[in-house]
C-alpha cells in the first residue's frame, strides 16, 4: 500500500515536469511547423524568460502578476527579434546552417544572461501557491502540481487558437503548404513572425514555472536538451505527439530518478531517444519524410 | 480595357533568361490561354503575375492598376486567384476546410472575437459558409466529398477542389495552371465545362496555362504562345494554330508546309 502511494506520488511529480516538457515542446513544434527551423535555442529562450521575471519581480520589485505579464511580453519580443534579425535573413539557406545558427544564438543568450545577472544560482520570487496538496492519501508537491495545471490550461488555449483563430488557421495552412498559403492571401512572413513570437511567449512562461520548481541559473537552458528528446520522440511536426511524449518522458524521468537514482534520469530518457531513433526515426506521430537530426 | 495586363516582363534566374519582354493580356470576362512547349516559361510567367517571382523588368496591371510592387497576399486580396500545376492543396485538411481557407482572405475577424466565437465572428462564418455551400460546392458538384480529407481523393477531384478553393476567394481574375493535365477524357470534359460555367456565372476573367491543345481550341477566346521565354504568336485559337512559327516551336525546325502535311499524316511528307 505504502509502495503504491509512493509510486503515485512519484508519478504525479513526473507529470508536473511532463507538463512543462509538453509546453516547451509545443513552442518548439510551433516554430518547426511554421518555418521548418529546428530551434535549438528554445532552452535558452526559456531561461531568458525566467531571468526576465526575476529581474522584474526581484530587481525592480514589481508585483508578481505584472512581472509575469512583462516577462511574457519580453519573451514574445525576443522571439520576434530573433526571427526578424537572425532567422529571416537565413531564409532559403541550408537547414543545417540555420540549425547551427540557433545553437550560436543559444550561447549568446546564455552569455548575455551571465553578463547581466552572473552565473550564480538564484531563487525566483514565489508566485505559485505553496500549500501542500493532498489527493486522498497522496501528497503532491505544490509547484509541479500548479505547473501542470497551468501548462495544461495554456496548451488547451493554444490548441483552440490553432483550430479557430484566423491567425491559427493561417499558421496551419502555412505549415501544410507555404506556396498555396501565400497565393491564398496569407501573409507568410507575418506567420513566421507570429510563430516565433508565440513560441517565445510560451517558452518564457515555461521558464518561469520551471524556475519556480528547480531554482534559477543559466543551467536552466539544459532543459532544452530534454525538450529536444521530447520533440524527436513525439515527432517534430506533431502537436499531439509532443504532448504525449512530454508527459511520458516527464513520468519516466521521475520514476528513474526516484527508483534508480538521480544519475539515471538522463540515461533513461536518452536511451528512450535511441530506441525511438532506431525504430521510428520520425517519432511516434511525426510525418515520415520529415528530415532527421 | 484589358482586365489583366503584363507589359514587357523580363525574368532571369542567374544566367537563364526565363522570360524576355513578355507582354500578354487577358480581356475582361474572357478565357485566355498561354501555351507553349515545356520550359517555355509559362509557369514562370504565372509565378511572376501572382507575385512569387520578382521580374527584373516590366510590370503587371490589374484593373488598370500597377500591382508590380505588391506581395502575393496583397495581389490575392485584390482578386487574383490561382491554382497550381502540381496540386497545392492543404493535405491533412478536409475538402471543406480547404475551400474555407480560400475565403480566409476576405475575413476580418480579430483574435478576441474568434476566441469567444462571438457575434461578428459567428455571423461572418455563417455568411461565408452559406455562400461557399451554394456558390462553390453545389456549383462544382463536390457536395458528396466535402468531409473527406483531400489527400484521399482521386487526382481529378483534387484539381476540382483546388478550383473550388480559388473560387472561394471570389476572384476577379482566375489563373489556372494546367487545369486538365494528367486527366482522362471524361475528367477533361468536366473541367472544361466547369471553366465555361465559371466564366458565365462568376463574372471572372480566366487566364490559363494549358498543354491540351484540344481544350485550348475549344474553350479559349484568345491564345498567346510562348517559346524560350518569348511571345511568338497571339490571336484567336484558329489563327494561332495555323501560324508557322507556332508549328515550328512545337514540332521543331523544318519547312512549315512539310510539317503541316506530316501532322495531317499525308503520304509523301518526309
Amino acid at each position: 500500500m505504502q509502495g503504491l502511494i509512493e509510486f503515485i506520488e512519484i508519478s504525479l511529480t513526473g507529470l508536473g515536469m511532463g507538463g512543462l516538457y509538453a509546453l516547451t515542446g509545443v513552442a518548439f513544434v510551433l516554430i518547426y511547423k511554421a518555418t521548418r527551423v529546428i530551434n535549438l535555442a528554445i532552452g535558452e529562450m526559456l531561461m531568458v524568460g525566467a531571468y526576465l521575471f526575476f529581474g522584474l519581480a526581484a530587481g525592480l520589485a514589481l508585483p508578481w502578476w505584472l512581472a509575469i505579464l512583462f516577462a511574457l511580453a519580453g519573451g514574445g519580443l525576443l522571439g520576434l527579434l530573433l526571427e526578424r534579425a537572425v532567422i529571416r535573413p537565413m531564409l532559403g539557406e541550408n537547414p543545417i546552417s540555420v540549425f547551427m545558427v540557433t545553437i550560436g544564438l543559444g550561447s549568446i543568450l546564455v552569455g548575455l544572461v551571465e553578463l547581466i545577472w552572473t552565473a550564480d544560482p538564484r531563487r525566483l520570487p514565489q508566485f505559485l501557491p505553496d500549500e501542500p496538496i493532498f489527493l486522498g492519501p497522496v501528497f503532491v508537491f505544490p509547484e509541479p502540481f500548479w505547473s501542470f495545471v497551468i501548462a495544461a490550461a495554456v496548451i488547451g488555449v493554444f490548441v483552440l487558437l490553432f483550430r479557430y483563430w484566423r491567425g491559427g488557421v493561417a499558421l496551419r495552412a502555412t505549415a501544410l503548404d507555404q506556396g498555396a498559403a501565400y497565393a491564398m492571401g496569407i501573409n507568410v512572413p507575418r506567420v513566421y513572425a507570429l510563430a516565433w513570437m508565440l513560441a517565445g511567449m510560451i517558452a518564457a512562461g515555461a521558464g518561469m514555472l520551471l524556475g519556480s520548481i528547480a531554482g534559477l541559473s543559466p543551467a536552466l537552458a539544459l532543459f532544452g536538451l530534454t525538450v529536444l528528446v521530447v520533440v524527436i520522440v513525439g515527432g517534430l511536426d506533431s502537436v499531439p505527439g509532443v504532448l504525449l511524449a512530454g508527459i511520458l518522458i516527464g513520468w519516466i524521468e521521475s520514476l528513474a530518478g526516484s527508483y534508480l537514482g538521480g544519475e539515471y534520469e538522463h540515461l533513461v530518457t536518452f536511451a528512450l531517444l535511441l530506441v525511438v531513433l532506431l525504430v521510428r526515426p520520425w517519432g511516434l506521430f511525426g510525418t515520415p519524410e520529415v528530415e532527421r537530426l | 480595357m484589358q482586365h489583366l495586363e503584363v507589359r514587357e516582363l523580363s525574368l532571369a534566374f542567374g544566367g537563364v533568361q526565363a522570360l524576355r519582354k513578355v507582354s500578354i493580356d487577358a480581356a475582361r470576362g474572357g478565357i485566355t490561354a498561354v501555351i507553349g512547349p515545356n520550359g517555355a516559361g509559362k509557369t514562370s510567367l504565372f509565378n511572376a503575375i501572382s507575385g512569387f517571382y520578382r521580374p527584373q523588368a516590366g510590370s503587371v496591371w490589374l484593373d488598370g492598376e500597377d500591382i508590380s510592387a505588391l506581395k502575393p497576399p496583397r495581389r490575392a486580396a485584390l482578386g487574383l486567384a490561382r491554382t497550381f500545376q502540381n496540386i497545392a492543396l492543404f493535405r491533412g485538411m478536409t475538402v471543406l476546410d480547404n475551400i474555407k481557407l480560400g475565403a480566409h482572405v476576405r475575413t476580418r475577424t480579430g483574435l478576441l472575437s474568434a476566441l469567444w466565437y462571438l457575434g461578428p465572428a459567428r455571423n461572418e462564418e455563417i455568411r461565408i459558409r452559406e455562400e461557399i455551400e451554394r456558390r462553390v460546392i453545389d456549383f462544382l458538384e463536390i457536395d458528396h466529398i466535402r468531409r473527406q480529407p483531400v489527400a484521399s481523393l482521386p487526382y481529378g477531384l483534387q484539381k476540382r477542389v483546388e478550383l473550388a478553393r480559388a473560387l472561394a476567394m471570389q476572384p476577379k481574375v482566375l489563373m489556372l495552371d494546367e487545369p486538365v493535365a494528367g486527366m482522362n477524357r471524361e475528367e477533361k470534359e468536366d473541367m472544361a465545362r466547369f471553366i465555361l460555367d465559371v466564366r458565365e456565372q462568376w463574372d471572372v476573367t480566366v487566364l490559363m496555362v494549358e498543354h491540351d491543345m484540344g481544350m485550348v481550341m475549344d474553350i479559349c477566346d484568345h491564345v498567346h504562345v510562348l517559346n524560350f521565354g518569348e511571345v511568338i504568336a497571339a490571336g484567336k485559337p484558329a489563327e494561332v494554330q495555323a501560324d508557322p512559327e507556332v508549328i515550328r516551336a512545337y514540332l521543331g525546325a523544318g519547312d512549315a508546309e512539310t510539317l503541316r502535311r506530316r501532322i495531317r499524316g499525308e503520304a509523301g511528307a518526309a
